[in-house]
């Protein structure tokens, strides 16, 4: 038994660092953040040309066919940098389709994603915010969409994959009867938007049980990418505090020096390799389709939640006065940790699915 | 990354298992409730001796040294098997797994000879003076005199917290041997024989009821010069190694408790009528949660010292990791026993003979035993964050 990452793993998670490090220093995801969609196509091309955009996904559409353990470090090194924009939403765009599309469509939609020629997004949520698809109402009669979508990440994408109650279905976002209103939210990285369809002709990608078991696919990868992302986020907090904690002085000393400072920074750590832990674990049941990720998966998910939250809370305290500042990059990381605890279920929702396991 | 076991350590596991089957003790579950301490400690020592005469005791130790040279890995999955097969433990755990292995590290071959093979049969129990009324987080303020005096030291002072000083034939004992030496330096390790005249052990006794412990009292006791472990003046060296011995493993066996537990408790939730409340459902999906970061953690911290070689300070995080989460762990079960989780041996309506109200009274002592998590936190900003020593 070996539960450390292989070479290959250890390498694929090196490069993801060195190339996001160099793309994305925090003084561009400040800028890029300011943009429309929080992403420039230059980016977006070499980060496509890297074969970011299709790390999972097959070789035959133009993946790069790595497992959700290279997923899972690549995605931690994302978190790291705060990775703007629609990088997540495309991943579960595209996971979306791996598992509910025709050969054909994956030929057209896919290996686009992969090649980095479309972004896609997964419209799922509605009124309710509920994260389970059997709560979907949207219904698409005769394969025509009215109604509404909410929480859409980055819906400003090429095409939306919609959840209704009959199926998945594909819509172009410029196609007659979409609108696509921002609603501005807490991680300045990211876009979320209320999405509506008026009689809009939608292509069918999948129904029934086929539908369903897609969604849920998808949906598990989504949260375990998000809680590698979190990981990533985790580390940066607590390499920024204890930077921080070494070289600030009061009292004539490095504020390190004192034990209130120090627990924190313990706490942090102890959370990180936790979280890493638990999403390390997960990321491989995964990949061995094991029974039992669906399981890891709450636990990694749940877990990164509440603990990325609380390393927030420490970096901002220990970076006192200067970590409540708009300059200070440390609220960046506290606004992405708020909007990932949400982002395909939080703490609570994954428990519950978790008692669901182990007391029903 | 592999999590399979690969085919010498699942031969390793099955092997074991099969053992374990076929040996564990049927009355075990029920003596552990019922037995009083003594009663108990008999019962595993026998059992010890059992599991020594198959071939199982010191699993660790190298094969010369009458153990069974196990890998890290396959110590792990002994604990994991003990655990899950609801073994009852060893006697001699402190002999086994902390005084054997620095005895094998620093011992003369007459140490080895004469102590070795009682430590892993059980005939001989071990307990440890280390801690002292007025050192227990600064052990190196220890103050127990040793007074060379031709071939033997001459011990006087006091000792406290002893596991099993009740039980133990022989004491590993760090004494100041240089008495103008400060902290670190001038210390001295003695293997202490308890029969010596001037030793006396007095039960300390515990929030739970029990004496697990003892204090232990030196009054000119002789300890011949050929017992000190190690190099005179070299105390602090010889104890450190002693401490972090197979620390990594320690919290596997906890989660394998706690986990085992927990089951108990997701089966008690149902006929408390709990299991459909949204709040218990949270909590014990919680308890879950974090049963499974600290095995994870461990596997992970296990694997990395497999590839690195040696434990290090990421071992306080492993510290933490268990004691703290059994210590909410036990609440949590305690909120879910709601009235019943009072009621302790003694009571009809005790659930298991109150075997929940004993773990939630001892986990309290899981955050002082072996390090505070004070003091672990202080080692992880130290040795692992780089942060300023503090004190």
């Amino acid at each position: 038994m070996h539960f450390g990452l292989s070479e290959t793993q250890q390498s694929i998670k090196n490069s993801a660092k060195e190339f996001f490090g160099a793309e994305c220093p925090i003084a561009e995801v400040r800028r890029l953040a300011e943009t429309e969609h929080a992403m420039e196509p230059k980016l977006w091309k070499k980060i496509a040309e890297q074969g970011w955009t299709g790390i999972i996904f097959p070789e035959a559409h133009d993946g790069m066919g790595l497992g959700y353990v290279e997923m899972a470090v690549a995605f931690e090194e994302m978190g790291r940098a705060l990775v703007p924009g629609p990088l997540l939403s495309t991943l579960v765009a595209g996971s979306v389709l791996e598992h509910a599309a025709s050969e054909d469509q994956k030929k057209k939609y896919l290996s686009a994603i992969c090649r980095g020629e479309a972004k896609g997004t997964l419209a799922l949520l509605e009124r309710s915010a509920s994260w389970n698809p059997a709560d979907v109402k949207l219904t698409a009669a005769n394969h025509t969409l009215t109604g509404e979508k909410l929480f859409v990440p980055d819906a400003a994408a090429d095409f939306l994959l919609v959840a209704a109650s009959d199926g998945i279905h594909l819509v172009p976002s410029n196609a007659a009867g979409v609108r696509i209103m921002k609603t501005p939210g807490i991680d300045l990285t990211r876009r979320l938007y209320a999405v509506t369809f008026d009689n809009v002709p939608a292509e069918p990608v999948a129904t029934g049980a086929r539908a369903t078991a897609a969604l849920e696919a998808a949906l598990d990868i989504a949260a375990l990418a998000t809680a590698a992302e979190m990981v990533g986020g985790m580390q940066r907090l607590l390499d920024l505090t204890v930077e921080y904690a070494k070289t600030r002085k009061q009292f004539g000393k490095p504020i390190g020096t004192f034990q209130a400072v120090q627990h924190q920074c313990a706490d942090m750590l102890f959370y990180l390799e936790g979280a890493r832990a638990a999403v390390y674990y997960a990321a491989c049941l995964l990949s061995e389709n094991d029974p039992g990720a669906r399981a890891a998966i709450s636990v990694a998910k749940a877990y990164a939640s509440d603990t990325f939250r609380l390393c927030g809370n420490s970096a901002i305290q220990v970076h006192g006065g200067m970590g409540f500042t708009w300059e200070n990059d440390a609220h960046l990381f506290y606004r992405r940790a708020k909007a990932s605890e949400t982002a395909f279920g939080d703490a609570t929702f994954h428990r519950e699915r978790l008692a669901k396991i182990l007391l029903d | 990354m592999d999590l399979n076991l690969t085919a010498s350590e699942k031969q390793f596991r099955d092997e074991l298992a099969a053992w374990l089957k076929a040996n564990v003790p049927a009355d075990w579950e029920q003596r552990r409730l019922r037995d009083s301490m003594h009663q108990r400690f008999e019962f595993l020592r026998a059992w010890q001796k059992k599991v020594f005469e198959a071939g199982w005791a010191g699993v660790s130790w190298p094969k010369e040294y009458g153990g069974r040279g196990a890998t890290l890995m396959e110590q792990v999955i002994f604990t994991q098997e003990m655990a899950k097969a609801g073994a009852p433990p060893l006697a001699n755990v402190l002999g086994l797994s902390l005084i054997g292995p620095t005895i094998i590290h620093y011992g003369t071959d007459a140490q080895k000879k004469r102590f070795l093979a009682n430590i892993l049969s059980a005939d001989e129990i071990w307990c440890q003076g280390f801690s002292e009324p007025n050192a227990g987080s600064d052990l190196a303020g220890l103050r127990t005199e040793a007074r060379l005096e031709g071939d033997h030291y001459i011990v006087n002072g006091q000792k406290i917290w002893n596991s099993y000083g009740w039980a133990a034939h022989w004491c590993a004992l760090v004494t100041r041997s240089d008495p103008n030496s400060q902290k670190h330096k001038g210390l001295t390790y003695l293997l202490v024989d308890m029969k010596s005249p001037g030793v006396e052990v007095r039960p300390l006794r515990q929030m739970t009821g029990e004496s697990e412990f003892t204090e232990l009292f030196f009054r000119d006791v002789k300890v011949p010069a050929e017992n000190v472990l190690g190099t005179p003046g070299d105390g602090w060296n010889v104890a450190l190694g002693t401490l972090a011995h197979e620390r990594a493993t320690l919290g596997v066996a906890m989660q394998i408790v706690m986990r085992r537990q927990l089951d108990r408790v997701i089966e008690l939730s149902r006929t408390l009528g709990k299991s459909a409340d949204a709040i218990a459902r949270q909590k014990i999906a919680q308890s879950y949660i974090e049963n499974e970061i600290v095995r994870l953690t461990h596997l992970r911290a296990i694997s990395k010292i497999i590839q690195t070689g040696s434990p290090g300070p990421e071992g306080s995080l492993l510290k933490l990791e268990w004691s703290e989460s059994n210590q909410r762990f036990q609440a949590m079960v305690q909120e879910i026993l709601g009235p019943y989780g009072q009621l302790t041996e003694g009571s009809d309506l005790a659930i298991d003979n109150g075997a929940f109200t004993y773990s939630y009274l001892r986990s309290r002592g899981n955050t002082i035993e072996a390090g505070t998590s004070e003091v672990q936190r202080n080692i992880i900003s130290q040795h692992v964050l780089g942060l300023p020593r503090s004190y």
